[in-house]
Formats: structure tokens, sequence, C-alpha cells
């Protein structure tokens, strides 16, 4: 076979290129033989499709993602978005680096191996800034709970979630599934990750000085995820379609653990000058951000990649989205003991190229001149479009249709939206996931907020929530990524932590339909206009487009995460009721809310009107105050109002440890029940004078709801019905038993298998 | 500090080596590193394998690294009566190594389970439970996808008979184990393995109770009284 060089390319500039089918646009094509001054070569063909692909160039996205650059300057912020994630600063000399990524469409196509390497890809993200990663969490969205392919997608997604991240000894600590008809053919798998460092620690993906050397460590490179990012992840899936299973990578977890490993004692012996972990465009994304983002040229002898398969082309080698790779740039003299460190932790670590003097990234393939390309070109310089874009033609009629308000049966509700597949116990899930590792768990599912301990002698950590609530973001995008941005913000604070940064994983439809380009436009606004009220900077994100099966795209799903720094995690607030005889109380407004809450949803089947009314102010004060409260010990329990409002909060933390209440609400009991208004919290106390003090000082409303004990939640006071009884043994089996009917009881086999029946010898 | 030395083996693949290190601190031990490629087993008056997925549990779960240098010394110096216990995968890399009965197969269930669970101490007499009292039922983390331990009925009839049954599953088996057996012990008492995580149950802050900590200074207790 002849090889496609750069001389070739120069002799034989009408050749036939299948730039369309690597997803490449006329336009697109034309401008690469323009920068290059001639038709690029398979090879250079091949990095260029990767890197201009929607997923690796966000080229329908830049222009809205530059809102969050101008947003004001913090001082916590010590590496901003651009990097592979943004580093906070969470004192006493620690670091923090935290990002969510998505691999939704790999996830539909091969649901374990899809969640599997989702985890894969963000925790390198997370080591490539020189953290150790510390933690995950998982935002998923399938479609209906009952829906026969959601019992093929979720339980293989779930399973690749817990099996990744227990493998490499991260613990879960917390996340969301919900489920919408409108993921059915798209669900969604966002990872999150957070990794600490010290602030010296911070490393950068940065080729600097001529004649240092290029590694390439950990796995070999296979044909696995050729074209991955191109193919699948910018292109709406089509019944008709060719098969795209081979597109989907391969995990091997462990092979990242050693990769970990290797990593950290790398940092620790300062072996790197410049560092970049191969994900989505695999080499050709390492190689050309490395280069571009250094102050000279590189070169690589590709044929020294260590392969898997013997028979991938240069192009394929190039393309590869092989799991568990990295790219370091070494001095001369530091390559030898950095090659030890590998071989200590099993690592097969290789020389593929040096860095230069020049300007230019150049592949080699068996001594003929593949690639000689500027490296900005195929990192940075991709398309930018500025897509068309206007507010979808139903968006009136849809927040004209208003949302019933009177429950005609409060008990019958109740069970409903505690008992319907979001608002359910996700203990099927969870229970797959390995909380404990690694020791510093504080907190994790089902609090409102995952906490991690960072020191063990100054009991420093943090507190993460990830919170996406699409009915909302569908009825008003705007709002609703600032609903989350609020759900998130609030759920760290419960936990008694001072909120930090924010990051995001902005999952939407296809950029090419001017309706799904406002949403977007509009939850981008949206974020940066709530991140700048609460004074918050964005650490970076993710953007996932062309979510939909065929013509229907998914709800504007933005995934906000929010990073808190708990000063003493000892006095981290937990949910749940403990003992009996303390006080309930409710800080906040409630107003009678339904447009997009869950009770409206799972009642009414409605999604309709306006989201709850969003007010940043009455956030701020609530989480000031609930960080004061958890300072002083003055709380005993707390627990976030939101989906499913004060019924659901009552029910998990009733639930939690078995002990009931007695209560009362006055006032319109539907609203008091489920309306889903903003800056809520339940807490319980032993002294409720000290709490009402507090809250009135921080102007945030009180109410107070009754006391805990007995073995139901019992509310007097709803007008209707003069009072609901709900025994907690009911409770537990309507709020237990969702998913384990839909996706089996592990109770039912555990023990069915006769002893005996394996034999041992 | 009590000056016990207690080794905490590291394995490709190991993953609660620094929670097995935090307890031995806890219960007042010297932690003392030890790498699966070392031959020589330094000076140490007793050795925990952690949980984890060795070798990224390939072949089958425990089998590479029973095979490993440092394993050698370690099953030579448990049949002279050092204390080992092994806990999670280090349970499956004793049955693997021959230092303990039985297997550890997938889960009956076949998903991954990670809950506190309830386990009733049977055995408050080896040298990892001398803590406990006999017919005590202690909350420990159990978290495992191939932790269901199998053995025929006469094995476990024998197993039984000779009261090796150290820790057993209450208020559910969470893995479909033979006999609702969470953990064994070999014939003198000295090595112990079980699948639940003693070493995750030893904060009040970041566990469910700190019942596991018994498990640490039982062996100390006996190190420091021999």
């Amino acid at each position: 076979m002849t090889v496609d060089t750069v001389t070739r390319a120069g002799e034989t500039p009408d050749e036939e290129q299948p730039y369309r089918e690597l997803g490449l646009r006329d336009e697109e094509y034309l401008r690469i033989r323009d920068i290059l001054g001639r038709r690029p070569t398979t090879a250079e063909l091949a990095m260029y499709s990767v890197m201009w692909s929607e997923h690796c160039s966000y080229k329908s996205s830049k222009v809205h993602l530059r809102t969050f650059g101008d947003l004001p300057r913090s001082e916590a912020l010590l590496v901003g978005m651009g990097e592979n994630a943004g580093v906070v600063d969470v004192g006493d000399g620690y670091a923090v680096t935290f990002k969510v990524e998505s691999h939704n469409h790999p996830s539909y196509v091969e649901p374990y191996q899809g969640a599997a390497t989702g985890v894969g890809g963000i925790v390198r993200d997370i080591l490539t800034m020189g953290a150790r990663p510390v933690a995950v969490m998982d935002s998923l969205r399938f479609g209906r709970a009952d829906a026969p392919d959601t019992a093929r997608v979720l339980p293989g997604v779930v399973a690749g979630v817990g099996g990744y991240g227990n493998c490499l000894g991260l613990p879960n600590i917390g996340g969301e599934v919900l489920f919408d008809d409108c993921y059915a053919g798209n669900p969604l798998v966002n990872a999150l990750c957070v990794g600490v460092m010290k602030h010296s620690d911070v490393r950068l993906a940065k080729a600097e000085g001529a004649g240092n050397k290029v590694v390439l460590f950990g796995a070999r490179t296979g044909g696995d995820g050729i074209g991955g990012v191109s193919v699948l992840a910018s292109e709406t899936f089509d019944e008709h379609g060719p098969a795209k299973r081979p597109s989907v990578q391969v995990g091997d977890p462990f092979t990242e653990k050693l990769l970990i490993e290797a990593c950290l004692e790398i940092f620790a012996a300062d072996l790197v000058t410049g560092i970049q972990d191969l994900g989505g465009a695999g080499l050709s994304c390492a190689t050309s951000e490395l280069a571009a983002a250094g102050s000279g040229g590189m070169r690589i002898d590709l044929e020294t990649v260590p392969l898997r398969d013997s028979t991938l082309t240069a192009a394929e080698i190039l393309m590869s989205e092989s799991q568990e790779r990295m790219c370091a740039i070494v001095e001369p003299a530091k390559v030898e003991e950095f090659l030890a460190v590998c071989a200590k932790w099993d690592v097969l670590a290789t020389v593929i190229g040096e860095v230069t003097d020049g300007d230019r990234l150049l592949i080699d393939w068996h001594g003929e001149r593949i690639v000689d390309v500027p490296p900005r070109t195929v990192a940075h310089d991709g398309p930018v479009y500025e897509r068309p874009y206007h507010r979808p033609a139903d968006l009136d009629d849809l927040q004209a249709d208003l949302p019933p308000t009177a429950s005609a049966d409060l008990r019958a509700d109740w069970l409903a939206v505690v008992g319907s597949p979001d608002g359910c116990d996700k203990s099927w899930v969870t229970e797959q996931y390995d909380r404990y590792v690694q020791g510093n768990t504080v907190l994790a599912q089902p609090d409102d907020a995952g906490l991690v301990r960072i020191d063990e002698t100054t009991h420093r950590g943090i507190a993460l929530a990830l919170d996406g609530n699409a009915r909302f973001a569908r009825l008003d995008p705007y709002t609703g990524a600032q609903l989350n941005l609020a759900e998130a913000y609030r759920n760290v604070a419960v936990s008694g932590a001072v909120p930090l940064a924010v990051t995001n994983c902005l999952n939407f439809g296809s950029p090419e339909e001017p309706e799904v380009m406002w949403q977007f436009a509009e939850a981008v606004r949206g974020l940066a206009d709530g991140c700048r009220a609460l004074g918050l900077p964005v650490t970076g994100g993710n953007v996932s487009l062309y979510n939909q099966t065929g013509d229907v795209p998914i709800n504007p799903t933005p995934v906000i995460g929010v990073l808190g720094v708990h000063d003493d995690v000892r006095t981290r607030v937990r949910g749940g009721w403990r003992a009996a005889g303390e006080t309930v109380l409710l800080l906040g407004e409630t107003r009678p809310e339904f447009g997009g809450s869950a009770w409206a949803g799972v009642v009414h089947g409605h999604l309709g009107g306006l989201p709850p009314r969003l007010d940043l102010d009455a956030e701020r004060a609530l989480a000031g105050l609930l960080a004061q409260l958890a300072a002083d010990g003055a709380v005993t329990s707390a627990h976030d109002l939101a989906d499913g409002g004060l019924a659901q909060a009552l029910t998990e933390s009733a639930l939690r440890y078995g002990t009931g209440a007695t209560l009362r609400v006055d006032g319109d009991p539907t609203a008091a029940l489920f309306a889903e208004s903003v800056a809520r919290a339940v807490v319980t106390t032993t002294d409720a004078a000290a709490v009402r003090a507090a809250a009135e000082a921080a102007g945030v409303p009180v109410t107070e709801l009754g006391t805990t004990g007995g073995d139901a939640l019992v509310v007097e006071g709803l007008v209707v019905e003069g009072l609901v009884e709900l025994p907690l043994a009911e409770l537990r089996r309507t709020w237990t038993r969702t998913l384990p009917d839909l996706f089996g009881h592990p109770e039912d086999v555990v023990g069915a298998v006769p002893t005996g029946a394996v034999p041992t010898s | 500090m009590t000056g016990v030395r207690i080794g905490v083996v590291t394995f490709p693949g190991s993953l609660d080596d620094v929670d097995a290190a935090r307890a031995v601190r806890l219960a007042g031990g010297e932690v003392v590193p030890l790498w699966h490629a070392d031959a020589e087993l330094p000076a140490v008056d007793a050795v925990v394998l952690p949980g984890g997925f060795s070798y990224g549990d390939y072949l089958r779960a425990g089998a590479i690294a029973a095979r490993q240098p440092l394993m050698r010394a370690v099953v030579d110096r448990a049949r002279a009566g050092m204390p080992v216990l092994g806990i999670c995968n280090g349970f499956q890399v004793l049955c693997e190594a021959g230092l303990l009965p039985g297997a550890l197969t997938r889960n009956s269930h076949l998903h991954f389970r990670n809950r506190d669970q309830a386990l009733l101490v049977e055995r408050a007499d080896t040298a990892w439970t001398s803590s406990y009292d006999q017919g005590q039922t202690i909350v420990v983390p159990v978290k495992n996808g191939e932790g269901r331990y199998v053995g025929s009925d006469a094995d476990l009839d024998r197993l039984e008979g000779e009261g090796r049954v150290v820790v057993r599953y209450a208020g559910g088996n969470p893995n479909g184990s033979s006999r609702d057996i969470a953990g064994v012990t070999s014939a003198d008492g000295r090595v112990v393995g079980l699948m639940p995580h003693p070493e995750h149950a030893v904060e009040e802050l970041t566990g469910p109770s700190v019942d596991g900590l018994g498990f640490f200074t039982s062996v100390l207790q006996g190190a420091l009284s021999a």
C-alpha cells in the first residue's frame, strides 16, 4: 500500500479524499487545503477531521461559552478554562480540580463500556492536572423507566460506572438518576471527577524545551474508538445508519489504576515538564494540543507507537481512542528515571518523538513524512460557527399551559411522587458503587452533597453536588440553568460547606436546529448571570450536542456542578432524622409554584407553565445561614427542598433512620407539600430558639413544622383532608420497591443457589 | 504507639491499602508498607492483605497476587504462626494461596454490592477477633462483586464442626454466601479472611460505626502479650 506522504500530497493535488465520510463539510475541507497550501495527506485529514469535530472543537458552542470568561476574576481560581480542568484554591496550600464530562452516545450503543470509559476519561483529565483523583460522581438520564430499552441501557450504564470507578479505588459520592421519554434513544451519562494537589504541583499540557522527549505511556494502541468523536459524538443517531458498535472504546480500569499510581510517583519526583491524557481524538489531540500550547514544534516517529493490532494504518493510529494512555514531555536527563517508574508499575512507556525548535508538528512513518502542519491550526483554529437561533415556536403555548394547582388526594399524590422513578430510593444504583474506599468519604448519596476529607490533620474537606433539572430548562432554559446552579449551590450549603466554584456539562440537541441553539444560548447566558450573582467562577465544562434521536431533541439538560469547601468536616451536617423529640423547622418561603414540578409530572403528566421563581439573594442568605448553623453545631440534620417539594424531603428524612414526625402545615396544602419554590431546606434541632434567632439575623423565614418521633409521618392542618398519616413501613415499601421491581430484586436471588453447588477443589 | 509492627501489602490494583494502614495507626500500631514484588518479608508482627482488585481480578480474583514473591514469604511465616488478615480481595488471595479453605465466587445476583452490613462474631479467640465478645453483633461495610463464599457441603460441615467460621452475615446475606459465612480462620486461629471491610469502620466521621477497629486492636494486644 502506498503511504500518502506530504510529498505525494503535493504531487497529487486532485486526488479525491473522503472528507465527508469523516464528518468534514466542503468549506471545512477547503479551509484545510488553504492552511496547508496543498491537499492534506490521509493522516492529516484524519487529524483535522477529529480535531475539528463538534466534540473537540466546540465549533457551535464557542461563541456562547466565551461569556464564562467574562465573569469577574475569582481569587480562588488558580487555573481557568481552557486547560484540561480548572483549578481552585481551597486553602491550606491545597488546590482542587474538578470537571464533568459526557459519554452519552457511546453509552447508548454499548452501555457498559460507554459508561466505564466515560469515567476513565474524566479521571485522566483530572490526573493530567497533577492531582490525585479522590472521588467521582455521576449524573444519569434514561428513557421512561418501564420502557424495554431502559432495561437494556440502565443496568449496563450503572455496572459500567461502578465497574470502572470501583476498580480504580475512587469513591462514588453522589449524583442523579432521572427518567424521561426524551432520553429514550439518547441516555445521558455525565461523569464527574475531583482531584486534590498542593498548589506547587499543578501541571499543564504544554510541550516546552527543544530536545525534550515525547513519551507515550499506558495501554497499547488498538483499533477501538477510531473516529469515535467525529462519528459518534457529533452526529445524530439514525435508524437507517450503519452499525456503530466498533466506534465505542473498551476500558481496562486495572491499567488505568497503574497509570494513576505511576503518574503520581512521576509528579512527586518532578519528572515531567508537560503532560496530556489521550481521550477523544487520541494522539491527534494530544500531540497537537501539547505542541500548540508550547513555544516550539514537535516531531513524532509514529511507527514507534506500541500497537495491539499491527495492521493499523498511520491515520488509524492517529485517530485511535484506545483508553488508558497518556503523553508526557520529559527532559532527556530524566527519561531513564521516568521509564523506571513506569516499569515499577508495569506501565508500558515509549519515547515516540521530541520537542523541536520549529513551529510545525511533524509526524513520520517509517522515515516518510506524513504530517507537516502548524499545530495551532489543528488544535485551536478549528471552525467557529455563529449558528442561527430562535425561540422555539411551541414555547409560548407551553408556558401558557398552566399546571394544576390543587391535589384531589394528598395522601395518594404523596405516595405517587415519592414512589415515582425520579423520586424513589436509588439504592439499587448506589449499592453498586464503592463509597468507602480511601476512607475519607464523610457524606455520600443519599445525602444532598458528597463530602470528602482532604486532610486528616486539619480536617479540611470539599463538598460537591451535581444537579440538572431538564423540565425547568425545557420551560425556560435561561431560568432553568440558574435553578440548577441554585440547587447544586444549596445542596453544597446544606452540608455546611461554603460554595466556591462551578463546573457544567451542557447536554443539548442538534446545534443545527435553531430552536435547540436558542435553548443552548439561553442556558449559557443564564448560567453566566447566575454565577455572577453568586460570585462564583466557572472553572471549565463540557458541551454535548446532537443529543436527539431522529428529529426530536432531548429536553435541554444543563447539569451543573458546585464545589464547596469545608474548613472542618467534623462539623458537617447530615441528612436524616436520628432522634425523637427534635424540632423540625422549614427555612425559606413557599409559594404555589408547580410549573415543571415532580407533582405536576407524576400525578398529572403535565409539563407547562413557568418554572419556580429564581431568587439568588435568598439562596445566598440561606447558604450563609446553613454554614453558620453547621459551624455552631446548631442543627442535627438538614435536607434541601427540590424535586417533589416538602413531601419528598420529609419522606427521605424520616426513612433514613426510621424516625417519624408529627407535623403541622398551614395554608394551601398542595403548595405546602408539593410546590418546588427555591431557597428552602428542612432542618432539625434541639434548640429551636437559637436557629430562629440565627435565621432572623440572616433574613431567612422560619416555619416550625413539628417534632420528630414515632413510626409514622403525621401531617396535620391540611385543609382538604385534615390529616395525612403515613406509616413509615408503608412509605418505605413505596419508596424502595420501584427500581428493584423494574430492574430486579437482588434479595430474590441471594441464597437461591444451592449450597455446595459450586465445586471448590 | 505500641511498637507493634504491622505490614500492609500493596499489589498492583490494591485499593484499600491506605485504609488498612490508617486502621493500624488508629489502633496504635506501626505500619510497615510491603511491596508485592519483594522476596523478603521484613520484621513484622503481623500482615494485612488489603481489599481491591489486585491484577484487575484477571484469571480469578486473587489468583495472580497469591503467586507473587512476597506471598511465598507470607505463607511461610503464616504457617509458622504469624497472624495474617485478608480483607475482601485479601481473603480471596488467602484462599488462592491455600492458607484458608473454600473459594469466593461471583455474587449470586451478579452485581457489585456496597452496603452497611451486620455481622455476628462467632469466634472471639482468634488473633484478629479477641477484642470482641462471642455472639456480639457488629456493623461494618461490605462491598464486593465476587464475595460469595462457597464450599462443598462436606467441607462446610467440617469447617463449622471445627468452629472455623469467624463471622457470619446477620440481617440479610449480601451476596449469596453459603450458610451466611462472611469470614473463616485457619485451624490455629492465626490467619483470618473475611469479605466485609473492618478498615472502613474505624472512625465515626467516615464509617457506619467504629466496630471494625477491634480486628486491629486484637492483633496488637496479642503481639504485646506474646
